[in-house]
């Protein structure tokens, strides 16, 4: 719990400094674009109403669908700058609606008294519709601080750090102690960076000096120190970087030559368990050939894929059936290799990107049960399913009754009298084991699968597609012969079980994706019975 | 009475020359029609008639708030449409029917409005706004850093005058000044208000739709009816020779809300 604790906080400063770098760079570029507009709008009811309806059109498209669409919109950047746009432009609207009512509905005489005393537009402007209205703005400003800070943390997915990806991972790992630790520091965030506003707003407003400078002076101090937070050392190193530094040490002198010296790569990660610790994995080997290694955690699927065409990164871990159905977009189930191949040929003349053979395990959809639920129905495979089809309940995610292997599946076993619920993954497990439903579509390499005592019921006509993992390298860097070396090296060493094990450590005995990723890196080192992997040395 | 004679003078030089304006609103509307009228230093012109019948259309049209359709308006011999409307507000003061005072600004700001969008420098304008406050009899000392909203409606008022004096303009211009405020609030400042605009020789145009007030302050009284003049003198010539069954009634009007009175008392 401590240790948790402690870890969680050593990631702070990366985490707070990016959060806090985008946040407010888009509401100050956001206020400075939305302002000007507001007053301009203000002064016609043609261009307002126009302006205001694009602004609040923008403001449906759910947040993290404008964060995603930044991507592509960018020509497949991702980071920083997707991240910054969209929500700049989630940032406007509150103000630009703000500064326009605030202005149009102040009390007409005052406005023709600014005229008749003899003020310009631009005097009636600055000296009277902006101080006055300057609160109804203020709320604007207010209400765009707080959605944008709480927007950041889904920039996570797009490759940019934030306090999103404790929540992310958190709940990913069913680490609550990370997803606390987003949501409290978020809301910290927000809460503050209202209130401080509110104070300027309140000092201005009343004239007072010194609460203004005040605040203005917290503000800066907080803002440059969430920024610079990590060149500071903090002291309290986190476990991950010992158990590095740990294993660098040991391997130092195995080590001959380091034929990634001084090179920098960069590494991709889905939002999955699974994927944090095979990233991980491949760092620690990378770190050992001497690379400098950038790993971006918790993106989303297809803007990973995006990202690995356009070089953005270097490689990441993708899977034969998640290549074949979203990106190459075909449905129909092959044999394992089979896919394997296609997909290897496909992504190189498509995309020119190198497929390095599989690393062993399949993540794929499959059904389980309780072991000693599957003796009473007289069950080892789907096909003893369909007798008693009308009396089972199966649970999935959302997403699994909507792909087409489950119509496959449903088809193939005659299943359709079946009832299906959908649910998150993160509770269908234990929906099992409870005993409140009796089969869920799981991932065959889901560490509760050992510790829930669950059976994967066997697939004899292959319904499901095979999930192959795969280590994927980008066009530009399959250039560097080293690099796939150091990657090839993981081919056919992990298994379905070793793969399942260390899943589980994280899932169930908290431990971090580092220590699960340590546990991987001394199993497959240990193991020598690697036949499949010529690039081997 | 001294000055009541002044301006039947005729050799008087008008400071103030409106000749035939006329306004048609955008939507056609024709709120002005075919008005004249001059006032000679130190002369208040009141307007008098009923709402909407175009007074505050031909007020707004002497400092340019509104653009004169037809017609045209002379202050000191100079046509006002060849000034830089901006430039001739800073020369005209106004006191608003709604106070109009800014809110967010202190009693001394409002005051000292004007002189600052003329760059008067700090101390210049310190001098003036406390010579001006003392005049509208506020105490410098203890209103000068008030906020409009902890001033009594009479005492906003007072600053509405002030302001609008601030610049010693050669016309003032006053629409309804008196018609927020309660009734003894009211007179008293109509007769300071009086008094300031005598000591001072202040040439102004007064709007009212209350014939007792416009007897009480005007010099010469213009009636107004659906946008067009009905009688243009002096209270005298109103009373002793009204134009219209309409001005024989509007004049009679205190009369008769005297006697009224006297019944109900008894
Ligand atoms: N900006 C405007 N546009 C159109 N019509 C107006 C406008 N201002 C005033 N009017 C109309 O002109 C007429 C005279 O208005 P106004 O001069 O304000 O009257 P008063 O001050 O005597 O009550 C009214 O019928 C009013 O509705
Ligand atoms: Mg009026």
């Amino acid at each position: 719990m401590s240790e948790n604790f402690s870890e969680r906080l050593a990631e702070l400063p990366q985490y707070l400094s990016g959060h806090l770098l985008l946040s407010v760079s888009a509401l100050i570029l956001g206020i400075a674009i939305s302002l000007p507009l507001g007053v301009l709008a203000s002064r016609s009811h043609r261009t307002s109403g126009p302006l205001l309806a694009t602004a609040s059109l923008v403001q449906t498209v759910p947040s993290m669908a404008l964060l995603a669409l930044m991507v592509p919109l960018l020509g497949g950047t991702i980071g920083f700058l997707p991240a910054f746009a969209a929500l700049t432009m989630y940032s406007v609207l509150p103000t630009l609606r703000n500064t326009v009512t605030g202005i149009v509905e102040l009390d007409p005489a005052i406005v023709e008294a600014a005229h008749g005393v003899g003020m310009t537009n631009w005097q009636r402007l600055w000296r009277v519709e902006l101080p006055l209205a300057a609160p109804v703005i203020v709320a604007g400003i207010r209400t765009a601080t707080v959605w944008v800070v709480g927007t950041t943390t889904l920039s996570t997915p797009i490759g940019a750090p934030s306090l999103g990806n404790y929540i992310f991972a958190g709940l990913q790992t069913r680490n609550w102690m990370s997803v606390v630790f987003g949501c409290v520091f978020a809301a910290v965030l927000a809460i503050f960076l209202d209130q401080i506003i509110r104070l300027l707003e309140v000092a201005l407003r009343e004239r007072k000096r010194q609460l203004g400078l005040g605040a203005l002076a917290v503000l800066l101090v907080v803002v440059a120190g969430g920024l610079f937070l990590p060149l500071i050392d903090l002291g309290a190193q986190s476990t991950r970087d010992a158990v590095t530094a740990q294993s660098k040490t040991e391997s130092a002198d195995k080590t001959t030559g380091r034929s990634l010296a001084g090179q920098t790569i960069v590494i991709g990660s889905k939002t999955f368990t699974e994927q944090y610790i095979l990233s991980e994995l491949i760092e620690r080997r990378l770190v050992e050939e001497g690379a400098v290694v950038k790993t971006i955690q918790n993106m989303g699927s297809t803007i990973l894929f995006d990202a690995l065409r356009n070089n953005t990164i270097d490689l990441y871990v993708d899977y034969t059936g998640t290549i074949w159905t979203t990106i190459m977009e075909r449905d129909e189930a092959i044999e394992r290799t089979a896919m394997y191949i296609e997909v290897a040929h496909y992504l190189r003349n498509k995309h020119g990107i190198l497929t390095i053979a599989p690393l062993g395990f399949q993540n794929a959809y499959s059904f389980a049960m309780r072991q000693d639920h599957a003796p009473s129905l007289g069950a080892r495979s789907i096909a003893d399913l369909k007798p008693h089809a009308r009396e089972l309940t199966v649970a999935g995610d959302p997403e699994f009754f909507a792909r087409p292997e489950w119509a496959s599946v449903r088809d193939t076993y005659g299943l359709g009298a079946i009832t299906t619920i959908g649910m998150d993954s993160t509770f269908m497990y234990q929906a099992v084991r409870d005993r409140r439903v009796d089969l869920i579509g799981a991932y065959t390499t889901d560490g509760r699968i050992i510790a829930f005592d669950l059976v994967i019921l066997d697939d004899p006509k292959a319904a499901f597609p095979p999930y192959d993992a795969i280590v994927l390298l980008s066009p530009e860097a399959q250039q560097n012969k080293a690099l796939i070396k150091a990657t090839a090296w993981f081919a056919n060493l992990i298994h379905d079980d070793l793969m399942r094990e260390a899943n589980r450590r994280v899932d169930l005995d908290s431990q971090s994706p580092a220590q699960a990723a340590d546990f991987l890196y001394r199993a497959t080192n240990a193991s020598n019975n690697c036949y499949l992997c010529p690039l081997r040395q | 009475m001294k000055r009541r004679r002044r301006t039947k003078n005729p050799k008087s030089r008008p400071v103030l020359r409106v000749k035939r304006v006329s306004k048609i609103f955008a939507d056609g509307g024709r709120a002005v029609s075919d008005v004249s009228f001059d006032a000679v230093e130190g002369e208040l012109i009141v307007i008098l008639g009923e709402s909407g019948c175009g007074k505050t259309t031909t007020l707004k049209m002497i400092n340019r708030l509104i653009d004169a359709s037809n017609g045209s308006v002379e202050i000191n011999g100079q046509n006002v449409s060849r000034i830089d409307p901006v430039h001739l507000r800073r020369t005209i003061g106004y006191v608003f029917q709604g106070i109009g005072l800014f809110s967010h600004m202190t009693v001394a700001e409002n005051v000292g409005i004007t002189p600052a969008l003329l760059h008067w420098d700090e101390e210049r304008i310190q001098i003036r706004v406390d010579e001006l406050l003392a005049m509208v009899r506020l105490e410098p000392e203890k209103y000068r850093n008030r906020m409009p909203a902890e001033l009594s409606g009479g005492q906003q008022q007072r600053v509405g005058f002030a302001r609008a004096l601030a610049t010693s303009p050669s016309v003032i211009l006053l629409d309804e000044p008196f018609g927020a405020l309660d009734p003894i609030t009211r007179d008293t400042l109509q007769h300071e208000f009086k008094h300031i605009q005598r000591s001072l020789n202040l040439t102004g145009v007064l709007v009212t739709h209350d014939v007792t007030e416009a007897l009480l302050l005007a010099d010469r009284i213009l009636v107004m009816k659906s946008g067009t003049i009905v009688q243009f003198g002096t209270a005298r010539d109103l009373v002793a020779s009204p134009a219209s069954l309409y001005v024989a009634e509007l004049m009679d009007m205190p009369k008769r809300q005297m006697r009224q009175l006297e019944s109900v008392v008894g």
